[in-house]
């Protein structure tokens, strides 16, 4: 069976205009990028990194919402840009998004009931008026929400962690295969936090969906996935399980980043520890960012080397993971830089 | 509440603060009658639910809450006795900056793109009443620069030609130019990685501390709060809940709501367990009765449907809205 969703050697590079003050610029948002999502057996990937990292030029190519600037994204064994009719209309059904703030996509005179009932009428999913009712009240129960005090309430009546759940269960109603999340629940409490990510795992868990979930925060990313690919800069520093990577991190970027995390337990160093500052000269970093050819972590990394002046592949750095990092290269690199068969070998 | 915390005087006391939005279907009681006293110097993290009106009270304080928005109530006055609430425009205009200052979530947008920090920040000070030559300006915009760890070569550069911690940087240097009492900041570092952060929280202290200004932290990132704010305030449903200093609010917290809301933070000891709030989040236009959080509290009786809880003192220091502890509070008194 080809796989569900493929993306090989995906790049994406924006060319932006300077404006009136500055040249015309090219950011590589995505370097290269490699991931294969399985079609019958369920993963919940995270794709993590900093602002700008190019975590959601990742998702908006994997969604075919844009088109690599090289590689390709396949479908069932199809490039997604030459998908016919009908392909495309299962892509649509089989791969859904979920998006940081769903208030921002909903038309707010629209009660909750459209955005529920569009894709049943649009996929021709029921066979009656009542058996689409039935299948929002089972989506809308799965996500944890009560059909009758949702259905009949405009998305602002509802707070944003219910929003977020019609979403899914929006999504849930095309009996999707994979779902990639992007930072869907960055913006809410902790509370909150925590009663969204477990529906999503119930999904994963009970229906059999896999996950691509995009995040910056690390600790959700371990409390719900399986496997973490840590970008930086948009290229992949570390990729692995979830539990070795966070517990034994090998990047010096990675290990930077969980040392980093504030801990909610009062009274640690974390804010009066002198952390070292690499002077870092950042326009050379941003010049980098244009046609590199070194590590891109190199300008801040404690480990740098003369050998850190070209890329590094990813090297097998352990069972079933991988750095992008000199430090490993006695190592293998992985081939083709295929993430998901590193994780099958775990 | 205003005798003093850690020895501290208070610099801006906050009450009955009130904010209404007027909707189609009635009105909506954002911030409900909330009394905190901010002291001098201090770091206070004000955290609570998505929606309990947290950046409003920040709005509220700088005066920038606008309709169907206004400000149906309460003072917040300065330790000088200017009613921050009562002010005219020119009177706000004059505050701003010089003694209350923002530092907003979104570095990236509210940096004009198309003129170099350094502009900007003449700019700034110009229109909040700083005279003086070009030269002379610049020069403390470089010195303030330096403050939050820019070189000078940064006043020459666009806004896109810095890093996103870079442009949070220039952000803050902007809302300390005129050396504010108070700095508020709306989750100023979640779009940063956790380095990133870091130094930019640390900078952020040691200026506070410098200036001797009192930072009013907002967000949702229990660890940034645990790590940076002294005392901790809780919102639920527009109403204070709860305020306590960091250690009591995360060790020893007395609301069930901040019970709750600590114990759903994720660590790295469990995968997979997810502890939230069970129940719906209130809607503050048909508010229940009582007790706002009683519908969701595992600790509820039937008291908590028909009466009000209002802060009081639960120990030395820590403040709970919570009627369980007013009747402990009732049975000593009697
Ligand atoms: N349409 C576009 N035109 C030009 N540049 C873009 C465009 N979209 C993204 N970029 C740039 O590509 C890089 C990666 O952006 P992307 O939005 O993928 O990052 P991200 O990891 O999702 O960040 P965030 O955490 O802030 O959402 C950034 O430098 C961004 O400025
Ligand atoms: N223009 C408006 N009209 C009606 N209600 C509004 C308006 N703006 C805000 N509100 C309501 O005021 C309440 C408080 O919102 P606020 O943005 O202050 O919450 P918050 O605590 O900052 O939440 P978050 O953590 O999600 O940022 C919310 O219930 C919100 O729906
Ligand atoms: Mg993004
Ligand atoms: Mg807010």
């Amino acid at each position: 069976m080809p796989p569900l969703l493929e993306a090989r050697h995906i790049r994406k590079v924006f060319s932006s205009s300077g404006g009136l003050f500055a040249e015309d610029k090219e950011t590589v948002a995505v370097e290269d990028f490699t991931l294969t999502i399985d079609a019958d057996k369920p993963s919940f990937t995270t794709i993590a990194g900093e602002s700008g990292s190019g975590k959601t030029t990742i998702a908006r190519m994997l969604l075919g919402v844009i088109p690599p600037s090289e590689g390709e994204v396949l479908y069932a064994g199809r490039s997604i840009g030459q998908l016919e009719k009908d392909e495309m209309r299962s892509f649509r059904q089989d791969v859904q998004a979920i998006f940081q703030d769903p208030f921002e996509v909903y038309n707010p005179f629209y009660k909750v009931d459209h955005i529920l009932t569009t894709p049943i009428e649009k996929f021709g999913l029921a066979s009656s008026k009542s058996d689409a009712r039935e299948q929002i009240d089972v989506a809308l129960r799965t996500v944890g929400l009560r059909p009758e005090e949702t259905l009949g309430r405009y998305p602002h009546q509802l707070s944003g962690g219910q929003r977020q759940r019609i979403t899914i269960a929006r999504a849930l109603l095309l009996k999707p295969k994979l779902i990639i999340a992007d930072e869907p629940v960055s913006m809410v409490d902790a509370s909150l936090r925590a009663t969204i990510l477990a529906s999503l795992h119930k999904l994963y868990r009970e229906f059999d969906i896999s996950f691509v979930y995009i995040t910056h925060d690390l600790t959700t990313a371990y409390q719900v996935s399986e496997n973490i690919v840590v970008l930086y800069h948009g290229t992949v520093a570390e990729a692995g399980g979830v539990e070795q990577v966070i517990k034994d991190p090998h990047h010096p970027y990675t290990r930077e980043l969980i040392q980093s995390i504030p801990v909610p337990d009062p009274g640690s160093a974390w804010i009066e520890e002198e952390i070292e500052e690499k002077e870092v000269d950042e326009s050379s970093a941003a010049a980098s960012m244009q046609g590199w050819s070194m590590c891109r972590y190199a300008p801040r990394c404690p480990h740098a080397m003369d050998k850190c002046s070209t890329r590094p592949p990813l090297f097998r750095s352990g069972a079933g993971r991988a750095a992008a990092c000199f430090l490993y290269d006695e190592q293998e690199p992985v081939e083709e830089g295929n993430l998901t068969q590193l994780f099958s070998e775990k | 509440m205003s005798e003093s915390v850690n020895n501290r005087e208070p610099l801006l006391d906050i009450s009955g603060l009130e904010v209404h939005f007027e909707t189609r279907r009635g009105i909506a009681r954002a911030v409900n009658e909330v009394d905190l006293t901010l002291y001098k110097g201090e770091r206070f993290g004000l955290v609570g639910e998505s929606g309990s009106g947290k950046t409003t009270m920040i709005l509220a304080l700088l005066r920038m809450i606008k309709t169907p928005g206004f400000i149906a109530g309460g003072k917040a006055v300065f330790d000088d006795g200017t009613d921050l609430l009562a002010l005219n425009a020119e009177q706000v205009r004059q505050t701003r900056l010089k003694r209350v200052a923002m530092v907003p979530q979104g570095a990236m947008n509210s940096l004009n793109p198309v003129i170099r920090i350094g502009e900007q920040m003449m700019l700034t000070m110009r229109e909040h009443g700083e005279e003086g030559e070009r030269d002379e300006l610049m020069a403390r915009v470089v010195g303030l620069l330096e403050k939050v760890g820019l070189k000078p070569e940064a006043a020459s550069l666009y806004p896109h030609e810095l890093s996103g911690g870079m442009k949070q940087r220039a952000c803050i240097a902007q809302a300390i130019c005129l050396n504010p009492q108070l700095i508020l900041a709306d989750e100023p570092t979640s779009a940063l990685d956790v380095v990133v952060q870091r130094q930019i929280m640390q900078t952020l202290r040691q200026l506070q501390i410098g200036l001797d200004a009192t930072v009013l932290l907002v967000g949702h990132d229990m660890g940034l709060m645990a790590q940076f704010a002294e005392r901790v305030g809780i919102m639920y449903g527009g109403k204070l809940v709860e305020v306590g200093t960091v250690s009591d609010i995360f060790r020893n917290p007395q609301h069930p709501y901040t019970q709750l809301l600590i114990s759903s933070i994720p660590s790295f000891e469990t995968r997979g367990d997810f502890k939230g709030i069970p129940g719906v989040a209130l809607s503050l236009l048909d508010p229940p009765s009582g007790c706002l959080f009683h519908p969701r509290c595992p600790k509820a009786t039937d008291a908590c449907a028909q009466r009000e809880p209002t802060l009081k003192e639960v120990s030395p220091g820590q403040w709970a809205s919570c009627l369980l502890h007013e009747e402990e509070h009732d049975a000593t008194a009697s």
